[in-house]
């Protein structure tokens, strides 16, 4: 990956530098594959020109909306940069930030790891033999990789499959080095493992495992307990039939919606990725995040802890991209696990309603943040539909070595492209939404979290009244944009009328 | 004052109960109605005031190194532990809370000491906002069917009925006093709801004392008028809102229902609504759930499930709903009389009657409507304020959350039809606070005559001019006067969907804003609405402006062909959502944080969050040096009311949603 790509604002204006024994200067900031460039876009004024490659450290500070970024260069200059907006200096730090990732194309063939993509983010520190060696190591060859950076902190969440230390406590050096690589000097870091320690005991046997401590002295193991497979399929059966079933008084549909665990399977996923959102952005520490085959579980954790903590991934883009990125890139089988859903009676061992489970905590933070989604809860439901069946290419294959196999990008339609057209995106744009630039921390309490109706209940009643309060509420929005417009227009208008009245009465 | 032993005590800690532990040190007071606690910490000062009307139970636990804890549950479901350093002040404070807690006669009520500086004409006509009289005319009566009756004139036949009561026209004074005299506790069949649309009706009475077998004409009558005073239809229901067992046991006390064979044309129905002291056990049940799953650190989804299954509460209030429409069905769809009694016809009764009447007429789903509902079907009728709500220290069996349940039927229907109602949830929660805290006179006493034996009017105020009053807090932004949602009777689904019901967090969990969404769909559409009038008020200024300097400049230089056309935006209307133009009690959220350290920051500010972007909503807006755009300063609004407010923010922690999550 060329230093460009890394660039997400090349532009900002209003900055002010510091230098030594120099009148401040303001300009603008430009940000090229090579250097940082400092313009007053005036003839006279002094330009910097300060090459990446001449950093040695940089500092960050906040007042306010303002952003100080210091720069000590390895000729020992410090300068020191104002750039007006956290966003922007955010942006400008991670860019020049000397970066601890690199991107891998270790697995291009796919033939070190096959449910992960060709090109995944890595520690710098680590080559790619290294990696061979440690996806050895890992259930499925899957290698511990990037999934998330807290541009805040520089801290990270890492994911990856169990590492397979089997019975007599097999150790890989190679492994413990990359996961060591991901810790500041003198940090600690927390591994999550989503499985309960029983279990985590009882995979050893079959060849899987956990981390010891001893051999990763700095990491702390936490276990949490995320069902999987058949227990969340058979969770949903209950579920789905429970809601059916129109005869029952109303005790037994609560016994029934507690027998069914649907809430407690959402209750333990939305607990565990706070938990991991809580390490990062409360602790300040590093995470790695697996179960068994790390495509699950792990997923849930992962994309969920995004959602709290990164509000890009709470627009519809940055949802599509979070979807693609931590589901199908990561390789969530779904066509195992989409293949049948609530009413088919032939048990495979395969099916489960990960992805809805995990659109379903998406739906309850949602609920419980109604302003901070760009997305409605339309668009939860519609991901929901394609995951199942779909006449798009997005969902199908079980991750993207199948994808590529099967040519999906010449032979099918990206469902993306289908969604991202104005026409289908004003179906599944909230009206409420106002950008939030903050971690959002879901109460995860029993009473805090619902059935979602909109999902299960959605055939079962009418939902009339609440279309209706929906369609409410958007005019009361829509007739307030329209105002505004209309009053800007006026101001405009006048202010215009208003000068040249002024030209006039003048002579 | 003279049962305050102490009147403060220093060093004392509040403990916030879902945050691990966590504990405010502060002093407290003991006035003469309220228990305050003042945070020592300089910064907030923050204080959490309570109403000695509001504390329902003082447990003082067992004494640990750090102090001796006190334990105190209130009526509106807020739950404070105080740890006091001193076993003696700690004793101290639990007898004087003790007493306080339980007043034995009516002046020691803080309606009698509570002044919210009216004159003595705005007292008056705060207790006029409401007019029953005003209320039947609006239904259409008296008519040909219906007239004032004046039988219960100075109480004469029913101590606990109002003086102003309609019965049928054909029914005479001899035969309501007959039928009175064959009913519990002599409360005869009256009108509760007149449907003009179809002359149908709702009226109520107490069980008939027909034991096995026992009859009485007057009173076979009395049902037969009613039946007649509705030409449309040739028969009358008869709805026991108790079950069957319950009304059956009742006949061996020489009580109990209707017999079909001896009242001619009649429909007998049971509906089973269980008693008063069924309720009271099922909330206990519910809310030890609720504030248990406070008290633990992980509760879990099952736990919380089970105990809300096996509290019975959802299928109580599901009964309640029922009874209501199927008596709403049966006035609205078969143009059918109903009366509807329970035992004495003071509790069930008035449950489903204000329901029922809730679904029939949009009137009472108007804020205004709603305080006349409970007027009438409630207050007038002679519901027991002041045994089922404890408000005097008294008999715990008569203790049940009989209006509660009533005002969670409410809210379980603006579930449902989230644009028929005027008003909104907060409405409903203040209610409540008020018919426990006895600051207004309102629902003092059990009966009319005993309000006007103490003469409550001139000596306390009306809570209804107070909401009034405050009326914009109480606003659903998504209510339109001309919604069909808004229009006619609201249409619940026959099949029994059970799933309908849901657990109201906002009521039984009101005081842990860390169990509530985060951001207000109601606050922010309401600010929304806000901005909307006044952008609909500068627009027309705007246009004004613009329409006078066009003149001044077509009169200066006629020739000039350049012309905005300021009649393309005069068509708008500024008048059409009046009612939503005063801000939202923001500040009352921004308050309930008031210390925020940099890095505790992020989750707080969401709830603050709809402010600063309206803010910076339309650049345009803030650019411009007009400050007119109003929006800058709704967060410094400051909450309406006083402490007339409920304070769901008291007691809050500060930081509650940190570090639940580390559990392992």
């Amino acid at each position: 990956m060329e230093f460009a790509e890394l660039i997400k604002t090349p532009r900002v204006d209003n900055v002010v530098l510091h230098r030594p024994f120099y009148p401040p200067v303001e300009g603008t900031l430009c940000l090229t594959g090579h250097h940082l460039i400092l313009s007053s876009r005036q003839d006279n004024t002094e330009e910097l020109w300060l090459l990446h490659s001449n950093i040695d450290a940089i500092d960050k500070r906040f007042v306010g909306p303002l952003g100080t970024i210091i720069i000590k260069c390895k000729d020992f200059r410090i300068i020191q940069l104002d750039i007006p907006g956290m966003e922007e200096c955010l942006n400008i730090a991670s860019s020049i930030e000397i970066s601890e990732w690199r991107l891998s194309y270790v697995n291009k063939e796919f033939a070190v790891c096959p449910s992960y993509p060709p090109a995944v983010i890595v520690p710098k520190a680590v080559d790619d033999e290294a990696l061979r060696k440690v996806a050895t190591f890992r259930h499925g060859g899957r290698f511990p990789v990037l999934s998330y950076y807290h541009k805040k902190n520089g801290m990270v969440i890492m994911r990856s499959g169990q590492p397979l230390t089997g019975t007599n406590g097999r150790r890989c050096k190679e492994d413990e080095k990359l996961i060591n690589a991901t810790l500041r000097a003198g940090k600690r870091g927390y591994i999550i493992d989503t499985r309960p320690l029983n279990v985590a005991q009882q995979a050893r046997a079959k060849g899987g495992g956990f981390e010891q401590e001893a051999h990763y002295p700095q990491w702390r193991r936490i276990h949490k307990s995320i069902e999987r497979y058949h227990i969340l399929q058979e969770s949903l059966i209950k579920l789905v039939e429970s809601c059916n079933d129109q005869t029952q008084n109303m005790d037994r549909w609560l016994s029934k919606l507690e027998a069914s665990n649907w809430l407690t399977h959402i209750k333990e996923i939305l607990t565990t990725a706070c938990l991991a959102a809580q390490c990062l952005d409360r602790e300040g520490a590093s995470i790695l995040v697996h179960g068994t085959e790390g495509t699950d579980s792990t997923l849930q954790v992962t994309s969920l802890a995004q959602i709290i903590l990164e509000p890009r991934s709470r627009t519809i883009r940055g949802f599509e991209a979070l979807i693609e990125r931590e589901w199908l890139q990561a390789g969530h089988p779904f066509q195992q696990r989409c293949a049948q859903s609530a009413y088919c009676n032939s048990k495979q061992k395969w099916e489960a309603p990960v992805f809805l489970l995990f659109l379903d905590c998406v739906w309850q933070i949602l609920r419980q943040f109604p302003c901070s989604f760009e997305f409605n809860e339309n668009f939860l439901i519609m991901l929901f539909e394609h995951a199942y069946a779909s006449q798009f290419g997005t969902f199908l294959g079980n991750n993207e070595s199948e994808r590529c196999k099967l040519k999906l990008q010449q032979k099918t339609m990206s469902l993306w492209s289908w969604v991202n057209r104005p026409s289908e995106l004003s179906k599944f744009t909230n009206p409420l939404f106002e950008a939030n630039n903050l971690v959002i921390w879901p109460s995860v309490a029993p009473q805090s979290l619902q059935l979602w109706e909109g999902i299960f209940l959605r055939w079962n009643r009418s939902s009339k009244y609440l279309d209706e309060a929906y369609e409410e509420m958007v005019n009361i929005i829509e007739y307030n944009k329209e105002l505004q417009a209309k009053v800007n227009l006026l101001r405009r208008q006048l202010a215009e009328l208003e000068t040249e009245d002024g030209v006039q009465e003048s002579p | 004052m003279e049962h305050i032993r102490t009147p403060k005590v220093e060093n004392v800690r509040l403990v916030d109960r879902i945050s691990s532990k966590k504990a405010a040190l502060g002093t407290l007071y003991l006035t003469a109605t309220h228990v305050i606690f003042v945070e020592t910490a300089p910064d907030t000062r923050k204080e959490t005031w309570i109403l000695h009307s509001q504390i329902a139970t003082i447990e003082k636990q067992a004494t640990t190194a750090t102090g001796c804890p006190l334990l105190i549950r209130c009526k509106n479901f807020q739950l404070l532990q105080l740890i006091i350093p001193q076993e003696r002040d700690c004793h101290d404070v639990y007898i004087s809370l003790i007493r306080l807690a339980r007043p034995v006669k009516y002046e020691e009520l803080y309606c009698f000491s509570f002044n919210p500086k009216l004159d003595r004409e705005e007292r008056e006509q705060g207790w006029m906002l409401v007019n029953l009289s005003e209320e039947y005319k609006r239904m259409g009566l008296p008519n040909d069917y219906w007239q004032l009756s004046d039988v219960n004139r100075e109480y004469r036949v029913c101590d606990s009925y109002p003086t102003e009561l309609y019965v049928p026209k054909s029914a005479t004074a001899h035969i309501i006093v007959g039928s009175s005299k064959f009913r519990s506790r002599r409360r005869f069949p009256a009108l509760s709801y007149y449907c003009k649309d179809n002359h149908a009706s709702i009226c109520r009475s107490s069980q008939p004392l027909s034991g096995f077998s026992a009859r009485c004409l007057e009173d076979e009558q009395m049902l037969q008028a009613i039946r007649k005073a509705n030409p449309g239809s040739d028969f009358l229901y008869v709805v026991d809102t108790r079950p069957k067992l319950n009304a059956m046991a009742n006949r061996a006390a020489g009580k109990g229902y209707e017999n079909e064979d001896n009242y001619s044309n009649i429909k007998f129905q049971f509906i089973g609504i269980e008693n008063i002291h069924v309720m009271r056990n099922s909330l206990q049940k519910m809310l030890e759930v609720y504030l248990a799953v406070c008290e633990l650190k992980s509760p879990s989804m099952s736990d919380f499930l089970w105990g809300l299954e096996n509290s019975g509460w959802l299928r109580h209030i599901k009964a309640i709903m029922d009874a209501g429409i199927f008596i709403a069905k049966a006035v609205s769809e078969e143009g059918a009389s109903v009366l509807v009694h329970c035992s004495d016809g003071w509790d069930r009764t008035a449950q489903v009657c204000s329901v029922a009447s809730l679904l029939l007429e949009p009137h009472y789903r108007t804020l205004k409507g709603f305080m006349v509902l409970i007027e009438k079907d409630w207050i007038s009728f002679g519901h027991k304020f002041t045994h089922r709500y404890g408000n005097l220290d008294g008999d715990p069996r008569e203790i049940s959350p009989v209006i509660d349940q009533f005002l969670e039927c409410v809210w379980q229907l603006m579930e449902q039809f989230p644009c028929a109602f005027e008003f909104n949830e907060r409405f409903l929660i203040h209610i409540q606070h008020h018919i426990y805290s006895c600051q207004f006179g309102n629902f003092l006493c059990n009966s009319q005559k005993e309000r006007q034996e103490l003469k409550i009017q001139e000596r306390t105020y009306s809570l209804w001019a107070h909401l009034w009053k405050n009326r914009v807090d109480y606003l659903n932004p998504l209510f339109r006067a001309d919604h069909s949602q808004t229009r006619g009777v609201l249409h619940l689904p026959t099949a029994p969907c059970n799933f309908m019901y849901k657990f109201w967090n906002g009521m039984y969990n009101r005081f842990e804003k860390g169990l509530q969404p985060r951001q207000s769909v109601t606050d922010y559409l309401v600010a929304v609405k806000e901005e909307t009038q006044q952008l609909e008020e500068e627009l027309e200024a705007l246009e004004e402006r613009l329409e006078k300097i066009q003149k001044v400049q077509l009169n200066r230089t006629k020739v000039r062909s350049k012309q905005s056309e300021p009649s393309k935006h005069s068509g708008f209307s500024t008048s059409d959502n009046s009612s939503a133009n005063t801000p939202q009690d923001y500040s009352g959220n921004v308050k309930s944080f008031p210390s925020r350290s940099p890095s505790q920051g992020d989750e707080d500010s969401a709830l603050i969050l709809t402010q600063d972007n309206l803010k910076s909503s339309d650049p345009d807006l803030s650019a411009n040096s007009d400050q007119e755009s109003g929006v800058e300063d709704l967060s410094c609004r400051s909450p309406s009311g006083g402490e007339c407010v409920p304070s769901e923010d008291s007691g809050k922690d500060r930081d509650s949603d940190e570090a639940v999550f580390l559990t392992a």
